[in-house]
């Protein structure tokens, strides 16, 4: 039990940070979220090949770093720090997780070297409607001779508009819940696929609406045996959950910091705001929500990384839906709290489009919502403390 | 960074929890779960009696490095035994006052012929101690002490006068470790000094103060002139200060885990109830129960970053936030409690005054914000220190 970052992870930090100053400052963010893309193609180009940052926890055999989750989440949360617009979340946490925990081997030599080389952007689609449950997932996928056609539309699929490959959930027609699921690997220039671009309340990461036609893929496309895939798509939501609570805590943070910028310049009556009481206690609360949010995404980083490693302690790893539930609210409420009060501490300017505050709030409300909001997770829980079955 | 136990540590975990099922039994099985706060009025005798058993366990001082007589355990380790005891039901620690705070600070400041004459008392379960910090005109203004304390004309004694108050287990120590002014005319943090005074002498007298639960675990303290010897003076005179900031910063320890093992005790209480009262099905209660569940959650995981970073009572970000983290979720525990009880919560066990467990947590609960740094002094904590955000002004008349 060593629960502290050690010097590499601080190192890891520290280029993170030396990097994301000036490839994402405000300028750039409000640059790369204007673009039609919804980010800076030649930045995202940096982090893949000079970098390596999609290869960070790809193991090695497939051309990756074989670093852990933890060292993942280090980034992620430096990146939501800085609101970096690009494929990193999706790419990292959506698909990558789900290749790993699959058992295709195959598909895992293709996608993971591709991802780990910075060549290839990837996201996840399952869901038909709002939902995070089995029942959730609509997509049929209809036999056919040495595969299947999947047809079905996908909602709010992160980044779906741009990724290159997808990972593509679907049910046996005529199955319910938590049966008949199956996950498969598309490239997202496969016939039948039709990609809508959705205009987005938060600008700095895009969602899209995918159509299925008819979508004709082979066995070898599917990420475990079919109609079995539920379980590995659970983890995998949980395993991304984990790492937007990273990058919820970077946001809250830096929400909380440029408040604290603000407030220190900021004269009135004489004196700089940040001297009031009335100021102070309320950056307390927000720091005191910061590091609740932190410690609950770190702890929930380590309990993935053992999920994610097939040699993982099964003790810690039986944990994940628990610190995965447990990370998201506690970084949810965190970062709107913290957004919330930034703009409220800036005054006036909190209310303008020029100032900051106004991107880390609307960043705030999609990530609540992305993958489980805090009360989707409690009464995940409460069900659970009750024993009571789904 | 990682978490999880390995086999060894799993093997200590078993050896914890099978010491406790041995010896938690017979004359002291009626302790099981019993003496925590809001409860530390109960069993003196047979606590104090738990104590030696305790220590020739070998269970005091776990943490203590062994060049003071601790047994140098891994965090881990600590966080298994903290977590076994209060599994097992162990009772709250008579003793935590000086293996929590005090061995600490003697570790820290101490000579070595203090911490030779001191620390086995401790560690072997036979002297307690409490604390003598704030006073009637120095509870959130701590450094406004008047208590004055002045070497006799001998050199070789404190003479002590002032009253504390607050004094948890006052009566049932044998020590007080107290914040005293030596030297006249200073004001705020400076000239004073940490003295440990014996508590037995008629120079001290101690008054109960009955709380607002009906029972009394906080005390008045006088001294009128009384004695220890000069020797009992920690570090130098105008030392006391720093030395009891450095003291509040040992209490944010692996202590913290096992009073998150009693509160863990409490909300599987309530979790209990709602179950059987139908509670479980009221949407907004589901959703702050699982709330309360989360939070708890989060303070080990606040507790176990505290616990792997520097154990020198300096304080990191992460334990300047924690008192104000655990007080405020278990004063919403409280009245978690008294929601999922619903009208019941309103009948006692007994005349004229007698609570159950959950109705004096609901109640105790309210000085857990208060005590040991209100959260408004502890927001000004974080805003200053932590955040460096401005200084509140002082006006000194």
């Amino acid at each position: 039990m060593e629960f502290a970052f050690t010097q590499e992870h601080v190192m890891i930090r520290d280029s993170a940070i030396r990097f994301l100053t000036q490839a994402s400052d405000s300028h750039a963010v409000r640059a790369a979220m204007s673009r039609p893309e919804g980010y800076d193609p030649a930045v995202w180009k940096r982090i893949g090949q000079d970098l390596y940052w999609p290869a960070l926890m790809v193991p090695e055999p497939f051309g990756g770093m074989g670093l852990g989750f933890v060292e993942l989440a280090i980034l992620l949360e430096q990146s939501g720090r800085y609101l970096l617009c690009s494929p990193l979340f999706a790419t990292t946490c959506l698909a990558t997780p789900a290749l790993l925990l699959g058992d295709n081997a195959a598909l895992q030599v293709t996608w993971l070297g591709a991802i780990a080389a910075g060549e290839t952007t990837a996201s996840l689609a399952f869901a038909s409607g709002p939902g995070l449950d089995a029942s959730s997932v609509h997509t049929e996928a209809h036999s056919c001779s040495g595969g299947f056609s999947l047809t079905g539309t996908y909602t709010h699929v992160v980044d779906g508009a741009q990724a290159d490959l997808l990972i593509v959930a679907a049910r046996t027609p005529g199955t319910q819940g938590e049966h008949g699921i199956s996950l498969f690997a598309l490239p997202a220039d496969t016939p039948g696929v039709v990609r809508h671009a959705l205009p987005t309340l938060d600008q700095t990461r895009r969602l899209a609406r995918i159509e299925l036609h008819a979508v004709q893929v082979t066995d070898a496309q599917l990420l475990s045996a079919a109609g079995q895939g539920w379980p590995l798509l659970r983890d995998t939501l949980q395993i991304a959950a984990i790492g937007l609570a990273a990058e919820q805590t970077g946001g809250a943070q830096q929400a909380l910091d440029l408040t604290l910028a603000y407030t220190a310049e900021r004269h009135q009556f004489s004196r700089s705001i940040a001297s009031f009481q009335a100021i102070k206690h309320r950056c307390a609360d927000m720091m005191l929500q910061v590091e609740c949010a932190r410690s609950a995404a770190y702890y929930a980083a380590c309990v993935a990384q053992e999920r994610l490693d097939p040699a993982g302690d099964n003790v810690v790893s039986s944990e994940l839906d628990a610190a995965a539930a447990t990370a998201k609210i506690h970084a949810s409420e965190a970062f709107f709290h913290c957004a919330a009060e930034s703009i409220q501490l800036h005054g006036g300017v909190g209310f303008t489009w020029e100032y900051d505050p106004h991107l880390y709030f609307k960043r705030a409300r999609a990530s609540e919502q992305l993958l489980g909001t805090p009360a989707f997770h409690r009464e995940r829980l409460a069900a659970h403390l009750f024993g009571e079955q789904p | 960074m990682k978490i999880g136990f390995n086999n060894e540590d799993e093997a200590f975990r078993r050896q914890v929890a099978q010491w406790m099922a041995e010896h938690l039994t017979g004359d002291f099985a009626p302790l099981r779960f019993r003496g925590g706060p809001g409860d530390e009025h109960s069993f003196p005798a047979e606590r104090k009696a738990w104590e030696r058993t305790l220590a020739a366990g070998g269970w005091i001082g776990v943490g203590w490095a062994k060049e003071h007589g601790g047994r140098g355990l891994s965090i881990s380790q600590q966080v298994i035994f903290h977590e076994e005891y209060a599994r097992a039901g162990g009772p709250g620690r008579m003793g935590h006052i000086g293996e929590g705070l005090v061995g600490p600070t003697l570790a820290t400041f101490g000579t070595p012929a203090q911490q030779q004459r001191l620390l086995p008392g401790i560690l072997n379960g036979t002297e307690f101690w409490c604390q003598g910090y704030s006073e009637p005109g120095a509870g959130s203004d701590l450094a406004n002490v008047q208590t004055r304390a002045r070497l006799d004309a001998s050199g070789e004694h404190w003479l002590i006068s002032g009253q504390k108050v607050w004094t948890s287990l006052a009566h049932e120590a044998d020590w007080c470790f107290v914040l005293a002014r030596t030297e006249p005319g200073s004001t705020g943090h400076h000239g004073l000094s940490f003295l440990l005074v014996p508590m037995a002498q008629e120079q001290i007298r101690v008054q109960p103060i009955q709380q607002l639960t009906g029972t009394s675990e906080f005390n008045e303290v006088f001294f009128d002139q009384a004695s220890t010897s000069a020797d009992n003076l920690i570090g130098q005179p105008g030392d006391g200060w720093k030395i009891a900031m450095a003291l509040l910063g040992f209490e944010r320890g692996v202590s913290t885990l096992g009073q998150q093992m009693q509160f863990q005790n409490e909300l599987d209480e309530i979790i209990r109830i709602a179950r059987d009262n139908g509670a479980s099905r009221d949407p907004l209660l589901r959703q702050r129960i699982a709330q309360a569940w989360a939070g708890l959650k989060v303070l080990r995981y606040n507790s176990l970053r505290m616990l792997s970073g520097p154990q020198d009572g300096s304080l990191s970000r992460e334990a300047m936030i924690y008192k104000l983290a655990w007080s405020t979720w278990h004063a919403d525990l409280g009245k978690l409690a008294m929601d999922v009880l619903g009208s019941e919560g309103e009948i006692l066990e007994g005349a004229p005054y007698q609570l159950s467990r959950l109705q004096s947590l609901f109640l105790f609960t309210r000085s857990d914000t208060i005590y040991g740094g209100s959260n408004e002094i502890q927001r000004n904590v974080i805003a200053e220190r932590a955040l460096g955000m401005p200084r509140e002004a002082r006006v000194r008349s």
